[in-house]
């Protein structure tokens, strides 16, 4: 397993545990490849409607990849305090991730709106379709890696970092630097490609 | 074997060090991605594939900085899994651009 399972040196439950998730992990990854295939195949079908150029805004793509990219090292800070047993510091910096993550969605959230507000939601063109679809359902992940982190954030600081809270950190660490890496496949392949 | 590791790769300094190095690479990758088009850089075929290749050099510095992906023995089922997931997920996309974009020529032969 990564070796984050191995610093914490708790032997095999904990090891197959993180490698059973990362399976998950793989499958997800195949769901994503199929999103980006999709995209891919309707990306230049705009059915009179607008195109990359019209509809996505580079500084503001820049700031939200920067959230979730600060997120990921935030992450990983939190789980050198969880190493060195340091409570409050995994708290915290939890915590930070939680709003660097919080702001990432409400900026997409905020994105999107915008464009059904004008009009090109995803019932406007194939393009549009298939955007929405990939980058909501990479949201969606996001969000759902919020709502874990907010649970384990409560737990850590009722429960303290017992094995298994440690356990449920080190996987949805997985989880966070896996949704940073489809992150860099979205902004460089959804909107920078198409801004080419 | 895991203890070995935890020995290897433990004292706070050289993970934290770890993260640093690969957000430093991150951020200059992401740079080097958005210069591309700020700077739009002609021809299109080049662009293109400097932001390839920019986005498959971070998702590298990803999984050996963040995910401390590496060749180490005890990983060998996780690079593994990760190593077939990416030849599913290129024959998954490089198929379906293959066949749709050459679909025409080849229906006209």
């Amino acid at each position: 397993m990564s070796s984050t399972a191995h610093e914490t040196a708790h032997g095999h439950g904990v090891d197959q545990k993180q490698f059973g998730f990362w399976i998950y992990l793989m499958s997800d990854l195949i769901i994503f490849a199929v999103l980006f295939a999709t995209f891919a195949v309707m990306s230049g079908h705009f059915a009179g409607g607008p195109g990359p150029k019209a509809l996505f805004d580079v500084p503001y793509l820049f700031l939200e990849t920067m959230f979730l990219l600060v997120s990921s090292v935030t992450y990983g800070l939190a789980v050198l305090s969880l190493q060195a047993g340091k409570r409050s510091a995994v708290v915290w910096r939890l915590l930070i991730t939680f709003v660097l993550g919080l702001g990432f969605v409400a900026m997409e959230v905020n994105e999107f709106s915008q464009l059904i507000g004008e009009g090109f939601g995803p019932d406007k063109s194939a393009f549009l379709s298939a955007f929405f679809t990939l980058v909501a359902t990479h949201g969606f992940h996001v969000s759902c890696g919020l709502l874990w982190m907010a649970t384990l954030i409560v737990q850590v600081w009722r429960k303290g970092l017992t094995a298994g809270v440690e356990s449920r950190l080190l996987r949805l660490s997985l989880f966070w630097h896996f949704l940073d890496i489809v992150w860099v496949g979205v902004f460089s392949f959804v909107y920078l490609v198409g801004l080419v | 074997m895991s203890e070995n590791h935890a020995e290897q790769s433990s004292g706070g300094h050289g993970r934290l060090g770890k993260y640093l190095v690969g957000f430093g690479l991150a951020v200059v990758l992401t740079l080097v991605s958005f210069g591309i088009i700020a700077a739009g850089v002609q021809p299109k075929y080049i662009a293109v594939i400097g932001l390839i290749v920019a986005a498959v050099l971070q998702i590298f510095v990803h999984l050996r900085y963040f995910l401390h992906l590496d060749g180490s023995k005890d990983q060998v089922w996780n690079v593994t899994s990760i190593a077939f997931t990416a030849l599913i997920v290129f024959l998954f996309v490089a198929g379906t651009v293959w066949v749709i974009f050459t679909l025409n020529a080849r229906l006209m032969a």
